[in-house]
């Protein structure tokens, strides 16, 4: 009994970083994922805010869960978000001015960040505090790892460099479109290209595999 | 379906075919290309040659390439592909590095057209997502112009030696040749356009080089006379709608004909207009695509104007020299639009019935 549900928590770690990946199964969150991804330090920055938003939200979320009335739960969310993105948005100030900068208002759109007030509804107005911070771990970190492949493909072809540091020597022609909203786009239609690629591969080994 | 039994058989219609094809109609396109290409090649010497074919090589192996992938039968055969290579070749820069050329020619075919689901679902032209994809990545290269006829018009040096930039390293910028051979100089490479003389230092270029080739720009734009010439080979053997080039070129020569009215200080003749830059070869071969052009007569009209007028505006109005290209694809991307609201009324049908 107990094994089944850790292997039941463990499950709910593993879908957010693979089965239900926040960016490239459920395609939430695209306005972060598309707008600070052309270098690799913006996205650990955006990912890690994201991140420790999101657990903390649901963590304080699933604890209320039973006193917050039905009609004004949706309010009650933001509300909890909006304070814990307020004190990554000081943090950020505090820690490096120039990353403050490059992510800019995106800081603050964290709020609306679909993941966050998806994972809210969805998961941690319905589940132990326990369960949703596992669920937000999970989620957080596949939203780290999506990040990064964006953030690393764009930042190597737009500029050369992988965070910060020039890989391809000093004659590199960077490819301006990769650092240009439209490159944000490009990389993650390709990367869902990889993906869907993936995902119908297994599907058609484990079809040939059931019919032998 | 069963070949060799005596049934009946029976299909739907249409029980009369004609003759022309895909790969025909596509075959003629590029014999109406060839003069125009073998005069790129004349202007623009060794490097021009060699450029025109790596796109079009890239084109025709990312094509087969992308059609085994999806376990499709090869479509190479069409000259879709082909087609696709060389008006991209013609659209670039003369002595754009190849190593660029080719990354055009995969995102022509692959995003241009394999994503759509190949020829007759892009809605896009593929050559002119390729370039438009080279021009966002890599601005500067994309506007190094080569110099027509260099250094003399009846020189063999343009055949045998290649310009520089041609042959930069992969992933390189152009200097990274001049680095890598010590000692060589880039000099003696650099020819403003006709457009971006006009744009930037207010100077006209005498009218008959435009019509004739003798001016600096895309390898393909250089003769407008050429171009012409192919699209009424195609016009008058119905492979290409005359309408496109025709309301393209009219509204484009009225519109800039009202800025030249205005003012004929500041904006250049209708003539100059027509004749330089990218909108004659863009009219003529990109615009008239099949795929991206809208169906009926009133609405090629309306696609026509939209480009030219959109064309004459991005020239005066807008921060580049040139704007066919993105007069194209928004033109293409307007069509199924205008596709829809040019439905002919079906016979018999009431006016008001067919509106709702």
């Amino acid at each position: 009994m107990s094994e089944s549900s850790s292997n039941r928590n463990l499950q709910v770690f593993l879908n957010g970083i693979w089965k239900e990946n926040p960016v490239f199964v459920q395609v939430l969150g695209m306005c972060p994922t598309l707008a600070v991804t052309n270098s690799v330090r913006n996205a650990i920055a955006m990912g890690i805010s994201t991140m420790f938003v999101l657990v903390m939200s649901s963590m304080l979320v699933a604890m209320v869960r039973k006193v917050v009335p039905k009609q004004v739960r949706i309010a009650t969310y933001i509300l909890i978000i909006s304070t814990f993105v307020t004190i990554v948005d000081y943090l950020i100030k505090a820690v490096s001015i120039p990353v403050y900068k490059a992510l800019g208002p995106f800081i603050a759109l964290i709020v609306v960040n679909c993941i966050i007030l998806g994972r809210a509804e969805a998961f941690a107005s319905k589940n132990t505090v326990y369960r949703s911070v596992l669920d937000a771990v999970g989620m957080g970190v596949g939203f780290c790892i999506a990040l990064l492949c964006l953030g690393g493909v764009r930042e190597l072809l737009g500029s050369g460099s992988f965070l910060g540091v020039p890989i391809f020597g000093p004659y590199f022609e960077p490819w301006v479109i990769f650092l240009l909203p439209s490159g944000g786009f490009f990389t993650l239609g390709a990367w869902l290209l990889v993906f869907s690629l993936l995902k119908e591969r297994k599907a058609r080994r484990a079809a040939q595999e059931q019919s032998a | 379906m069963s070949v060799g039994t005596h049934a009946i058989d029976i299909r739907t219609s249409p029980h009369i075919k004609g003759q022309l094809t895909t790969d025909t109609i596509m075959l003629h396109v590029v014999y109406a290309l060839l003069p125009v290409t073998a005069f790129a090649v004349f202007v623009f010497g060794l490097s021009a040659l060699l450029m025109i074919l790596v796109t079009t090589g890239t084109c025709v192996l990312t094509e087969h390439l992308l059609c085994k992938l999806s376990r499709k039968q090869t479509t190479v055969g069409d000259y879709s592909a082909v087609i696709t290579g060389l008006l991209l070749a013609l659209c670039l820069p003369p002595a754009f590095p190849l190593w660029m050329a080719v990354v055009g020619g995969v995102v022509s075919i692959g995003l241009g057209k394999a994503l759509f689901g190949g020829l007759g679902m892009n809605p896009f032209n593929p050559a002119l997502v390729g370039r438009a994809f080279l021009q966002a990545a890599f601005p500067v290269a994309i506007t190094t112009w080569a110099p027509a006829f260099w250094p003399k018009v009846w020189s063999i040096e343009r055949f045998t030696s290649i310009m520089l930039p041609t042959v930069s390293l992969p992933f390189m910028r152009p200097e990274s040749v001049a680095a890598f051979i010590q000692g060589v100089s880039l000099d003696g490479l650099s020819g403003a356009t006709p457009l971006a003389k006009m744009k930037f230092e207010h100077q006209a270029t005498p009218l008959i080089d435009l019509f004739v080739g003798m001016t600096a720009g895309s390898a393909g734009e250089a003769s407008a006379f050429l171009i012409i010439l192919g699209g009424i080979y195609l016009c008058a053997r119905k492979m290409m709608n005359w309408r496109v080039p025709v309301s393209i070129l009219v509204t484009a020569s009225l519109v800039s004909g009202a800025f030249y009215l205005s003012d004929p200080q500041a904006y250049p003749t209708p003539m100059f207009m027509l004749f330089s830059g990218g909108l004659m070869l863009g009219a003529v071969f990109m615009a008239s695509d099949m795929v991206g052009s809208p169906m009926t007569p009133l609405g090629i009209w309306i696609y026509g104007a939209l480009i030219g007028a959109v064309t004459v505006l991005i020239r005066l109005k807008g921060g580049l020299p040139e704007g066919t290209m993105y007069a194209i694809l928004l033109g293409n991307a307007c069509t199924p639009l205008i596709d829809n609201l040019t439905q002919p009324r079906i016979f018999g049908a009431r006016k008001k019935a067919v509106k709702q």
